[in-house]
């Protein structure tokens, strides 16, 4: 049993993943590196964040973890074991066990099926109810998510968005998965509704005992769902701490400037970091470190290094040599 | 009297026989900065998509609108071309299609230079320049001649501002501007039209429904629901006492980057449709405390004790603390300069 | 450039011979042109001599390899039914046949375009709906009924014009109605619909919110972004100005390609039907090239980075 909570339920080595892309009509191909060297760890039950903006490889990571685009370099584990190639009959089989959730519900649902017969298809591919006890379990899922029985007949387009993303995120546990990666899974919808969702994903992950990648640009709402956060940046992890310290005393510049850039209700612009220049583009990585054209602290070696992600404290880890440098006098 | 720069007076849209906005009173005084705050569906960019007569043609429009006392709502084609981008210019939400992709950058900015300054030309390029630069587009010189492809999302967001100034307007109104962009982006485009602002004294209109933004940006705002204003007051009003249940709720929904990380409050339900509002206030389905007559009598937008404007039967929140305002008619506005 | 143009170069090349191969041995393999040029009573002797001479006793694959080689010495072949060449022949009617393509062309671009536009800036309008209507018929009717109908009430009842021959400038007003007429309907159709596109597009309501006047949000904002589908539609149409008129010229006995084409295959004249699709999938080919080209002309992002 300790065997158990000891290892990951999924776990990225060294992940990297490139494409080509031609400049132009007519020119040369060249490839650019979406995800360039990832390792984390996702323990059984647990959340883990994943913040970074347009470019950072946040989306890709999300799809290696569930074994959707291969890694060029490195490999996913899942429950241990390595993840076997896409659409192999092992892989399908490993669906059963991790779910997506992304960011258009309506996108993810089919227009001609009805919501009920949506939400009862893994049972179906799986074979995982038998056939007369399925319109049970469908309606158990449906009430967990907080859509009326009522609304089992109806079609996507007829829902509201909140609505939909229920009924996908009814269909993801249908197989009762033990990983649910989101990928902006509340971005779409309003504030209001946005609360809705959050709780009740966070409701339906600890009773039934699911471990979730989140993925979203939104810092406050990731704060409030997961228990750990890595923050990338072009393609690495840059930091990655408990959600309760690391928004409250971010230690990588590029966290800093996250941190500073959310409009805080009543308080003016004061102490704020503002970044300036653009989000990185992948194609046009910078040398050393990937953040050192935007960063307030770089020096020579940002320039000439790529960073390391290093342990700086209990349970924290970044990626900055300013950091390091930091942390190592302060214990020297 | 035209002490206001616009006056919006029951201001209303319906699409296909559906009211979407029912009546909506606003002053906007020179150089002031007003917040729309609202989900989905409330109205808020319809507003001024309808006082500017950009909605199809399939939407009725009626009420008032004025700018500098002149009337514009419904007038022919000719003078509205007046006011757009002279008088009141307009940006959008996701500024990498809001760009004509088969036009240079340099091409749609004096465009507008033409219609409004009657630049041509080099003097037209020399202005079209000063005014990329000041919004922020590096290397300005060179990126002119360039496509809207060939810009990020944020930097087609500057060369959209860029664009709206070149008409030298009174009123900028800017619909969920920074919405579509990154986090850091987000930040310098706010912080840009914070400093525009200063610059050149024009007032604004930030639509959004991310209250931390409209206050960095605005001194007053308005929170409107169901095609309807339910509050209205000064930022620090808003914020320190909600007083409107909506309001309220918006406030416990979001969660916080400081503070305990507490479970969410949300509000329970949906926006309504619109085909389907209920009788007495909008709200009142999803409220929690909502009376009987909440949902029989319609609440009507009027002026509270702190200066604030209030459409509720039963608002939250307490009453003002000491230093109370003096009392205020119906158009508070003024006062409160 | 040049990766991009010999790439383009190349698949022309192919698709050229692909259209000749498949008409080569489809005919080949259809019927016996021996026995369709001598007629059915001619004794077997003559039959088989005649096959001999024009080399049809030979293998396919021979028959088809001695074809490639002569057209690289530009030897097209000769006529089996006037013993010219069958380059000669089909060149000299091609100026009969673009009399009647190329006023058609203009007809539908400069009716059919400005219909669909105008549709499009009016819609649910009297002549928003006249024009769908108008281009419906248009390009439903088979243009031989079309062709037929035509005759019918200008020739026929009301004694106005000519229904066959080419003897005189009359004599192509009908037949090239005929043919413009379904294809005014498919570019005012389709001109509507990419008018209606763009029209709803973000940027036509910046250009509007700027203050421009409204013939200017439409000449100089959505019209250009409007060419690229129609242009593709138009390209199209260049592509067919040497094959289109096959049905009409017939209907209308008009001495063009078309009617060479249909004579020469029911006469299993071999070099010239393969010498008339050569032709025609050159035309094509090149007509989808300059289209191609245009495009990188018209919308610069298809000039800028495309990931895979």
């Amino acid at each position: 049993m300790s065997e158990h909570f000891k290892t990951p339920l999924i776990e990225a080595k060294g992940l990297v993943r490139t494409y080509e892309v031609r400049q132009g009509m007519f020119g040369r191909a060249t490839p650019v590196r979406a995800v360039d060297g990832i390792d984390l760890r996702v323990m059984p039950g647990e959340t883990l964040g994943i913040v970074g903006e347009s470019g950072s490889g946040k989306s890709t990571l999300g799809r290696m973890l569930l074994g959707i685009d291969p890694p060029q370099e490195g490999q996913a584990l899942f429950e241990g074991k390595p993840m076997p190639k896409l659409a192999t009959p092992e892989w399908r089989a490993l669906r059963a066990k991790m779910q997506f959730v992304y960011q258009d519900p309506l996108a993810a649902l089919d227009r001609r099926l009805t919501i009920a017969e949506q939400i009862g298809e893994p049972l179906a591919i799986h074979n995982l109810v038998p056939k007369p006890h399925r319109e049970t379990r469908v309606a158990e899922l449906m009430s967990a998510v907080g859509l009326r029985p009522d609304q089992a007949g109806r079609y996507p387009h007829e829902l509201s968005g909140g609505q939909r993303q229920r009924a996908v995120i009814a269909r993801a546990l249908a197989s009762r998965p033990k990983l649910l990666v989101c990928d902006e899974p509340v971005s779409a919808l309003d504030v209001s509704i946005q609360a809705q969702v959050v709780n009740m994903l966070r409701d339906l992950q600890e009773k039934n005992h699911i471990a979730m990648v989140f993925i979203s640009h939104d810092l406050k709402v990731v704060r409030n769902i997961a228990d750990r956060v890595a923050v990338m940046y072009l393609g690495r992890i840059v930091e990655e701490a408990s959600s309760d310290v690391i928004f409250k005393t971010p230690l990588h510049p590029y966290t800093k400037a996250l941190v500073s850039s959310v409009p805080v209700p009543g308080k003016l612009l004061q102490g704020r970091v503002i970044l300036q220049g653009e989000p990185p583009n992948p194609a046009n990585r910078p040398s050393g470190c990937a953040f050192h054209p935007r960063c307030p602290l770089a020096a020579d070696i940002c320039r000439t290094s790529v960073p390391q992600l290093l342990s700086v404290a209990d349970g924290r880890t970044a990626a900055c040599h300013m950091v390091t440098r930091a942390e190592a006098s302060v214990a020297a | 009297m035209v002490k206001n720069l616009v006056e919006l007076r029951g201001l209303k849209v319906a699409f296909d026989g559906v009211q979407v906005l029912h009546g909506i009173d606003l002053d906007i005084a020179r150089g002031e900065a007003i917040g729309l705050v609202g989900e989905s569906g409330c109205g808020k960019s319809v507003t001024w998509l309808a006082a500017l007569g950009l909605l199809p043609g399939k939407a009725t429009v009626s009420g008032s609108v004025r700018v500098d006392g002149q009337e514009i709502l419904a007038q022919p084609r000719h003078v509205l071309e007046g006011v757009r981008g002279k008088r009141i210019a307009m940006i959008f939400q996701d500024p990498s299609s809001s760009l004509n992709p088969v036009l240079r950058v340099g091409r749609q900015i004096t465009e507008a230079l033409a219609i409004h300054r009657g630049l041509h030309g080099e003097a037209a390029k020399a202005e079209a320049l000063r005014l990329l630069d000041m919004v922020g587009i590096p290397d300005a010189r060179r990126r002119i001649d360039l496509f809207p492809h060939e810009f990020s999302g944020g930097q087609c967001q500057r060369v959209m501002i860029a664009m709206a100034l070149a008409g030298e307007p009174d009123l900028l109104v800017a619909d969920e501007p920074t919405t579509a962009l990154d986090a850091t982006i987000q930040a310098q485009i706010l912080d840009l039209l914070i400093a525009l602002r200063a610059e050149t004294g024009m007032a604004t209109i930030f639509i959004s429904h991310d209250l931390g933004a409209v206050s960095q940006v605005c001194e007053r705002a308005c929170v409107m629901y169901a095609g309807r204003i339910v509050e209205q007051g000064t930022i620090q009003a808003l914020f320190d006492n909600p007083r409107h249940p909506y309001t309220r709720g918006l406030f416990d929904a979001i969660p916080r980057l400081d503070g305990p990380r507490e479970r969410l409050i949300p509000i329970p339900g949906t926006v309504p449709n619109p085909r389907d509002l209920p009788e007495g206030c909008a709200f009142s389905p999803r409220c929690s405390h909502a009376a009987i007559d909440c949902r029989t009598r319609m609440p009507v937008l009027s002026a509270t004790d702190d200066g604030r404007l209030l459409s509720c039967h039963h608002p939250v929140g307490s009453h003002p603390p000491i230093g109370v305002t003096h009392p205020v008619g119906a158009r508070v506005l003024e006062a409160l300069s | 450039m040049f990766r991009f143009a010999s790439i383009r170069l190349l698949r022309a090349l192919i698709t050229i011979l692909a259209v000749i191969t498949f008409a080569f041995v489809v005919l080949r393999l259809s019927g016996d042109p021996a026995q369709v040029m001598l007629g059915p009573d001619v004794p077997q002797e003559s039959v088989d001599a005649f096959r001999k001479a024009w080399g049809l006793d030979q293998p396919l694959w021979i028959q088809y390899l001695s074809y490639i080689r002569a057209i690289f010495t530009g030897d097209f072949g000769v006529s089996m039914r006037d013993k010219a060449s069958a380059m000669q022949l089909v060149i000299e009617r091609i100026p009969a046949t673009l009399q009647l393509t190329i006023p058609a062309l203009f007809l539908k671009v400069v009716i059919g375009i400005p219909a669909g536009v105008y549709a499009a800036l009016h819609r649910q309008s009297a002549i928003d709906r006249g024009v769908i209507l108008a281009a419906i018929f248009g390009f439903t009717i088979p243009s031989f009924v079309m062709g037929l109908l035509l005759v019918l009430i200008f020739s026929i009842t009301l004694g106005l014009l000519p229904s066959g021959g080419q003897d005189t400038w009359q004599h192509g007003i009908l037949p090239t109605l005929t043919m413009s007429i379904g294809g005014i309907g498919i570019l005012a159709r389709f001109s509507r619909s990419a008018m209606i596109e763009v029209m709803g597009q973000p940027y036509i309501r910046t250009a509007s919110a700027k203050g421009m006047k409204w013939q200017d949000v439409v000449w100089k904002h959505a019209l250009p972004n409007a060419a690229v589908p129609i242009v593709t539609i138009v390209g199209f149409m260049v592509g067919t100005l040497i094959a289109g008129a096959v049905v009409v010229e017939s209907i209308f006995s008009w001495p063009g390609i078309g009617r060479l084409l249909v004579v020469s295959v029911s006469n299993r004249d071999l070099a010239v039907v393969q010498c008339i699709l050569l032709l025609v999938a050159a035309t094509m080919v090149v007509s989808n090239l300059i289209v191609d080209l245009l495009y990188g002309f018209l919308d610069p992002r298809l000039r800028a980075q495309s990931a895979h």
